[in-house]
Order: C-alpha cells, then sequence, then structure tokens
C-alpha cells in the first residue's frame, strides 16, 4: 500500500492503494467515477478509455502507480459545468449509441484523436477508434458524430481566428 | 400438422411460438388493486391500470393458462399522474439498449398529450412495476407499446371527463392537448396537475378505447433523441455494475476447472487468514472482500481439486450433434415436426434435386457489460440490484435458491450495457445474495469477461440439412429441412411449396445454451436462404426471380423488391467482387438484406463492403431509432456470419478473452443502406432480432457470386478464403 496523489480532471486526489492496481479499479472503487468501465481487462475493447496527459489509454490495464505524476481526464471531466463538450454533445446529435456502455471509452477516443487531428478522413477516425468495441453496433453512427464534432470544432475555430 | 402456410396474408396471422431456448418465467404475479397501496406511495392524482385479456396472458406466458378461480387481475402497466402534472409509467420491461424507454415514452406522448420530457419510465422493479414475464422476443412493442397507448389513451379521457364535471358541459366537446384540456368554445383551459388535485382515482383500462391511427401520429412515428441520453454522454448514468452501497464489499467466486466438474478437495485457510468472507456452500466456493483487489488476492490464495467427467470438444462438435438427438425421450409436442403433401414422392419426381448440410458453430453474446449484481439482505429481506432481461425470473430464482417467498425479494434493474439474449438468468444476483448474507454486508459480484464468456450460456450450435425438389421453370416442389439442437425459430420456409417436411431435432447440448438475439432464425435462414441460391443456381435462373417465383407473400415480395431496387440488383460485378441476397419473416416483421463482398484472391481476405436491408415492421414507431437497431443488428450479424465462433475442449472454453475471440469492429463495417417500408395500416412490431437473420444468407450468396465457393458453416471465414 502506498499513498498515490493523483490529478483528476482538474482536481487532486490522494489515494491509499497498491500501486499495482489498475487506474480503472481506482477510478471506480476508491474515486466514485464510474463513468469508465471495464469490458475486457486487457485492453481490447476500450470501454475504460482515460486521456492521460491527453493521449487515449487504457485505464484496465494502466498501473495507477504510473500515473501519479500525470493529468488524467475521464468522462466525468469533459463538459465544462452544464455546457457539453463538443464530442459529447455531437453523440448525443448523432444518436450514436444505443445500450450506451461503450459511450465513455468511445467518446474519450474520439477527444484524443481530434486533438491529435482536428480533421480526420474516415479512413483515418476507423484507424483510430478500430480499439473501441461496441457490440451494439453503432459504429456508422458514431464515426458521423466524430465526424460533426470535427466539423464543429473546425468552425467554433475559424470564428475565433477571424474576430 | 396440416396448417395451410400458403396464404398470402399468413403474417397477419401466425401466432408466435414460443422458442424452446427462450427461457421462461415462473407463475405469473398476483398483483393486487390495492387503491391505498398506489396512493401511499405516489401521493394523490389519477392510476390507471392496464389489465391483460386472458388470450394475451396465455401467449405471453408461453401458452399456460392459469385453471380455476376467476379471471386474476393480470396487470401489466400501470401509470400515474400526481398532482404535480408528472406522470410516472410503471411496466416490467426492461432497457438493455434497445431504446424502449424511449419508444414507450413516445407512445404514451402521444396519446396522453403531454411533452415527453413531463414523462418517467419506471422499469423492471420487482417491487413497483407489475409483473412482466421478461424483455425479449421483440414483445415490447406489439404488446407493451399498444398497452401503455391505451393506459395513455384512458388517462386523457378520464381527465377530459373530470374537466368536464368541473365546467358542466359535454366531454365530446373537449380536446387534450400539451398537458391542458381546453374548452374551445368557453375559451378555456386546465392544467391536467389542477384536474388531478385531491384526487385519489384509479381507472381500469375500458374494453375498447380507440387509440390514434398511426397516419395521425405526430409524437410517435417521429424520430425522438434517446430520453436519458445525457447521462450516457457524461457517464452519469449508473449501471448495475455501477451500482454502490456503503460499506459494501466486493465478491468473487471460485469457478470449478471445468463444466460439470465437482470439489474434491478446498483448502480456504491462507484466504481466511487475508480477512477476507469465505463461503463454502456445497459446490459453491466465494469471497467477500473489502476491495475486488483483495477480493482477487483471497480467491487466488484457495487451493481447490476438482473432478470431472471427459466432454467433447469443438473438432467433433457436428457428428456430435447428430448423434446425439434425444428423441424418443422427450416428445414436446406439433412445434417439432411439420409435415405437408408428400415430401419423398414430390422429391423423387422433381427435375432437379439437391442436398445440402450446413452448420452453425456455438457464439457468445459478449454483452459490453458483463454480468454485475448488487445485493443486501435487511434481515429476511432481499434486495439485489442486477442487468437481466428477466427482473421476476431472477426474483424468483433467488427466492428458490434462498428458499424464501417470493415478497422477501426485491429485483430491480437498471438500465443495462446490453444483452442480446444473454442475461435471462440471475447468476451474479445469486452469487452476490449468497456472500452478501455470509458477510452480513451488501457485496457487489461483477463477472470478468472471461467468466463472462465461459459461465453464462451460448447461442446453440447446430447442424441443417436440407434436401429440395425444383423443377425446369424453378417451382419448387418439395423441401425437406431438420434442424439438430440449434432452435425451431424460423424453422418453417415461407415459400409456397406444396410437399414439406421440416422436423427439429432436439440434442443434449454440450454447452449450456440458451436465447441470442432472433435466436435459430439467424441459423434456419442462413441454410434456407443459402438453398434457394443453391436451387436457382441449379436451374439457371436469377436468384431474385427465382424466390419471387416462389413468393405469394406480398409484405415479404415488398422488403425483397425495395431492398433490389436500392442495391442495384442485376449490375455487373468486377472480378473479386460478388453480390448476394438473403430474407425472411420472424417476429411479426419482413427483413431483405442484400450485400456486396470483396474477395482478395491473393490473400483470402473477405470484405464485406456494402449491405442494403429493407425492413417492415408495421407502422413505425421511431424511425431513427428503427435504422440503428437494424444498422446494429447488421453490425453484430457480422461476427456471426464471418469469424465468431467459441472453441472448447474437455469441458473447457478455450477462447474466453476479447484477444482470443474476435467481435466486429470500426474496420469491418460495410457501407449500410436502410430502407423502411413504412405500413401505417399495421400494428408495430418489434424490431430488435429480424432484421439480423438475411444478412448470413445473403454474405455467403454474394460469397459464392464472387468466387464460385459455397460456404455452408457459420462462422463462414474466420481465416480467410483461400480459393486456390
Amino acid at each position: 500500500m502506498a499513498t498515490l496523489r493523483l490529478a483528476i480532471n482538474g482536481k487532486s486526489y490522494s489515494v491509499d492503494t497498491d500501486p499495482q492496481t489498475s487506474l480503472l479499479t481506482v477510478l471506480r472503487e476508491n474515486l466514485d467515477l464510474t463513468g469508465s468501465k471495464y469490458g475486457c481487462g486487457e485492453g481490447m475493447c476500450g470501454a475504460c478509455t482515460v486521456l492521460i496527459d491527453g493521449k487515449a489509454q487504457r485505464s484496465c490495464i494502466t498501473r495507477v502507480g504510473s500515473v501519479s505524476d500525470k493529468q488524467i481526464t475521464t468522462i466525468e471531466g469533459l463538459a465544462a459545468g452544464e455546457q457539453l463538450h463538443p464530442v459529447q454533445q455531437a453523440f448525443l446529435d448523432a444518436g450514436a449509441m444505443q445500450c450506451g456502455y461503450c459511450t465513455s471509452g468511445m467518446i474519450m477516443s474520439a477527444v484524443a484523436l481530434l486533438k491529435k487531428n482536428p480533421s480526420p478522413k474516415e479512413s483515418q477516425i476507423i484507424d483510430f477508434m478500430d480499439g473501441n468495441v461496441c457490440r451494439c453496433g453503432t459504429y456508422s453512427r458514431i464515426i458521423s458524430a466524430i465526424q460533426k464534432a470535427a466539423a464543429e470544432q473546425g468552425s467554433t475555430m475559424a470564428k475565433g481566428a477571424s474576430r | 400438422m396440416s396448417t395451410d402456410l400458403s396464404t398470402a396474408n399468413k403474417n397477419y396471422e401466425v401466432p408466435l411460438e414460443p422458442e424452446r431456448y427462450e427461457l421462461r418465467a415462473a407463475a405469473p404475479y398476483h398483483f393486487d388493486l390495492d387503491r391505498r397501496d398506489f396512493f401511499k406511495f405516489l401521493g394523490a392524482g389519477i392510476v390507471v391500470v392496464s389489465v391483460l385479456k386472458p388470450a394475451m396472458i396465455a401467449q405471453e406466458s408461453g401458452g399456460r393458462q392459469r385453471r380455476g378461480e376467476s379471471l386474476p387481475k393480470e396487470i401489466d402497466a400501470w401509470l400515474h399522474i400526481g398532482e404535480d402534472g408528472k406522470v410516472t409509467v410503471y411496466t416490467g420491461k426492461v432497457e438493455v439498449g434497445q431504446n424502449i424507454r424511449t419508444s414507450l415514452s413516445q407512445a404514451v406522448a402521444e396519446e396522453l398529450h403531454v411533452p415527453i420530457s413531463k414523462i418517467e419510465l419506471v422499469m423492471g422493479d420487482t417491487k413497483l412495476t407489475p409483473f412482466d414475464m421478461g424483455t425479449f422476443g421483440s414483445r415490447t412493442t406489439p404488446t407493451m407499446n399498444l398497452q401503455l397507448r391505451k393506459v395513455a389513451a384512458a388517462a386523457r379521457d378520464t381527465l377530459i371527463g373530470l374537466a368536464a364535471a368541473q365546467w358542466k358541459v359535454d366531454a365530446q366537446q373537449l380536446t387534450a392537448s400539451d398537458g391542458e384540456v381546453t374548452d374551445p368554445h368557453g375559451n378555456r383551459s386546465v392544467e391536467y396537475a389542477a384536474l388531478t388535485k385531491g384526487q385519489q382515482l384509479t381507472q381500469s383500462l375500458p374494453a375498447e378505447d380507440p387509440l390514434i391511427p398511426a397516419a395521425d401520429w405526430k409524437v410517435a412515428g417521429q424520430p425522438a433523441p434517446k430520453v436519458d441520453g445525457r447521462d450516457f454522454v457524461t457517464g452519469r448514468h449508473k449501471y448495475p455494475s455501477d451500482q454502490k452501497l456503503p460499506d459494501m464489499m466486493y465478491g468473487k467466486v471460485l469457478r470449478p476447472a471445468a463444466f460439470e466438474a465437482t470439489l474434491t478437495s478446498l483448502d480456504t485457510q491462507k484466504a481466511e487468514q487475508m480477512g477476507a468472507t469465505v463461503v463454502r456452500d456445497g459446490n459453491f466456493v466465494g469471497i467477500a472482500a473489502p476491495s475486488s483487489k483483495a477480493a482477487e488476492a483471497a480467491l487466488a490464495a484457495i487451493h481447490a481439486e476438482w473432478k470431472s467427467d471427459p466432454q467433447p470438444s469443438n473438432k467433433e462438435l457436428f457428428d456430435y450433434l447428430r448423434k446425439n438427438t434425444s428423441e424418443g425421450h422427450d416428445v414436446t409436442g406439433d412445434g417439432d415436426r411439420y409435415d405437408v403433401g408428400s415430401f419423398d414422392q414430390a422429391l423423387s419426381a422433381a427435375d432437379h434435386k439437391s442436398h445440402s448440410t450446413y452448420t452453425v458453430s456455438y457464439i457468445a453474446h459478449v454483452p459490453l457489460e458483463p454480468r454485475a449484481a448488487l445485493a443486501k439482505w435487511e434481515g429476511d429481506q432481499l434486495t439485489v440490484w442486477t442487468g437481466t432481461q428477466r427482473p421476476f425470473g431472477v426474483r424468483g430464482q433467488l427466492a428458490e435458491a434462498f428458499r424464501i417467498p417470493e415478497d422477501q425479494v426485491r429485483v430491480l434493474m437498471p438500465d443495462t450495457g446490453s444483452a442480446y439474449g444473454g442475461k435471462h438468468t440471475g447468476e451474479t444476483a445469486i452469487e452476490a445474495a449468497r456472500l452478501a448474507r455470509a458477510a452480513k454486508r451488501p457485496v457487489k459480484v461483477v463477472w470478468t469477461r472471461e467468466e463472462e464468456f465461459t459461465w453464462a450460456y451460448f447461442r446453440p450450435a447446430g447442424v441443417i440439412d436440407v434436401a429440395a425438389g425444383v423443377r425446369n421453370d424453378g417451382t419448387i416442389t418439395a423441401w425437406e429441412m431438420h434442424n439438430y439442437n440449434s432452435g425451431s425459430a424460423g424453422i418453417r420456409t415461407y415459400y409456397d411449396i406444396p410437399n414439406q417436411r421440416i422436423v427439429f431435432h432436439e440434442v443434449k447440448s454440450p454447452l449450456r445454451q440458451g436465447s441470442y438475439r432472433a435466436l435459430a432464425a439467424t441459423a434456419n435462414h442462413f441454410a434456407r436462404e443459402s438453398h434457394m441460391d443453391e436451387l436457382a443456381h441449379a436451374v439457371k435462373m436469377d436468384s431474385l426471380e427465382f424466390r419471387l417465383k416462389n413468393l405469394k407473400d406480398e409484405r415479404l415480395r415488398a422488403v425483397f423488391q425495395a431492398a433490389a431496387k436500392q442495391f442495384g440488383w442485376g449490375r455487373s460485378k468486377s472480378p473479386g467482387q460478388g453480390f448476394g441476397m438473403g430474407g425472411g419473416y420472424e417476429k411479426l416483421g419482413n427483413i431483405a438484406t442484400f450485400a456486396e463482398v470483396h474477395v482478395d484472391a491473393k490473400s483470402g481476405e473477405v470484405k464485406v463492403i456494402r449491405v442494403v436491408s429493407a425492413f417492415e415492421c408495421g407502422a413505425i414507431v421511431n424511425p431513427d431509432n428503427l435504422r440503428n437497431q437494424i444498422e446494429g443488428s447488421n453490425v453484430q450479424g457480422l461476427g456471426g456470419a464471418l469469424f465468431e465462433a467459441i472453441e472448447f475442449d474437455n469441458g473447457k472454453i478455450l477462447n474466453a478473452r476479447l484477444s482470443q475471440y474476435r467481435v466486429p469492429r470500426f474496420s469491418d463495417l460495410p457501407k449500410l443502406e436502410t430502407v423502411l417500408v413504412d405500413r401505417k395500416d399495421i400494428p408495430s412490431v418489434g424490431a430488435g432480432e429480424c432484421p439480423m437473420i438475411g444478412l448470413a444468407p445473403a454474405i455467403a450468396n454474394a460469397i459464392f457470386d464472387a468466387t464460385g465457393t459455397r460456404l455452408r458453416g457459420l462462422p463462414m471465414v474466420p481465416n480467410g478464403l483461400k480459393t486456390a
């Protein structure tokens, strides 16, 4: 056991845990951040995806001891108050879910993708998102949502630049 | 049996056959119509209850009829309008991603004339909602949606009646809209909330209450976003595996080394020294500990030895199924056999004869949220939150397991991370409850992916033999189909064939098997629609023309024609490219699916490029969600068609991980096109299952078109297709 300091969603947490425990377990059990989901435990489904220093990582295979000096963002930290992140809004607008269990991980992966590549081609979306599984099969809607979010972010940025 | 299957309008009349693998619920709940109970926890207002008709009870409970007594008060849904105008609807149906929380809200909004935002659905809570057998078989839309529309219409009429009495006018001259009753003549209106003040009114459904025809729908029939969608994109929604209680412990269960294994020795000393609660009860060995990490560690510290008998492997599966039928031991009645005309005679007289054997493997549902349950005891009262399609069935299982009356058990079903027919049972509920009883604290059990792959149940594997005779002009004269184990759903042919022999053979399955989205209709349509192409090829006819020549049913013809048009059937193809179709009738819906594949001659890679589905399920309730269900069926169906299969040997699952069991991903996604055939003149039926059944044969037929190779086993190309 060790006392770890974690920076999650802009807040600082102190957690007593074995540093070998997965980040996912700590998020869900110790911090009640249950938006990140368990799906496979081996990084194969993406339901547990969080951002670590802005990059999409599978929290189920990330040891919590390895991220104590990093900025962690989970689905709970994405919206600014009641204002949804453009990717969250785009998923709602595109109806890009059925059961919604993969949705947190899909959104976090998509946010990481758009950070890296603000206007991805469809093939780039498919490549980047291929590690995220949706068993309900809403992939085409998720692609549409990501495209919508990219367009939305692009037009927001263009407006900002023209001011 | 001598049912005439050749009537053109059979779609309206064929009763739903309960499928043997659709697990059934216990005896119906005796819901007492006690007004005080309603109002005690609801506050004043108006309650409208829906009472099932006897015929519907029989169908919903799988054909069993109550005996004796007078007609029970079989409530299947009820609705409350509170003094604040809030509408609360109670139904035992549950939400697993099929989006009925939204579509049922639309139905109520339509008839009650209130905004969807004013409506809350309480679903699948055995204490608060009326008994429901379960959410499966595509029954929610044809039954519950209809019942709730009637309930909402009766509530609206009651409110209009109250306003009429208050104003001393004829109710006929009043209208309702947007949560208000209006008197156009008196130029006045009153909110529902004001009308319910001080009321404690219970109203049963009138025998006849004309509903708004689908053609006049304003809220239903339109796209509506998921009612609580915001909770899902923010991570706020609490799935069963997210549930938590103060002082809760985490449970783990020791799994046998093989199926059917019995424990021969057990040493739990180390686990106990680690401070865990250890339970041994017969073959059940479980742990409860303050954290999941501690529970895992304690579980790993247990030493156990198991003994089991040799069991078959997937390598000899299809031989095994054919040789292990249980005929003579288990006569299950008419559903197993269908004969019409004289098959043998007709076959020998046919110009062309064909025989083929098709197989399907066991596959897993792989719901992204594995089974999960949180249980707590208060004295002898048990409460369990769990993800199941049958909360009332799980309540029965718990009562049985703990030898307590059902009214001491409450099961709640939070909207769950999918099921696909795979969550009919209450394993985790029982495990969590057993551990919680020993630990004297609430316990949560969440299965690992490996546990979900191994200890849930599978879609049945099967062998299907088809023999057919056809005349030179393309008329099918004889049709025989034998299905071993995979199931009888969708086993009958909708093609008009005068001589048929169709038999289902029950087999002692080597693996635990149960419901899976669309049940055996996927396997039976794969065999039938593949064989239709084999026959068309034999008589050198176009596949579409051949089907239409042998098909009278107007609704099914319509979807085949609509899909063909959208697909551009008859186009010329390039090397490696292939086109195929499959379709049929299931759960009262009609589907035709056309597929385009590309087969890479060098690598053997088979890629599904484009899928066009035309679907008709009566009057459409929510077109956007309907498209979502059809697209989802086609994506999920790709897995079973192309690469999903459970490998097993001697009582063990060999590929019980997502890294070993391939499911469809973004890179497998074809271009999906959906044609919705909206029949506003026909009652709405379900759409979660039927759209899946056309895909596998469409792909098989397209692969044949591309390569000349006929693939007769699902999955078709787990390792690609070597044509050289």
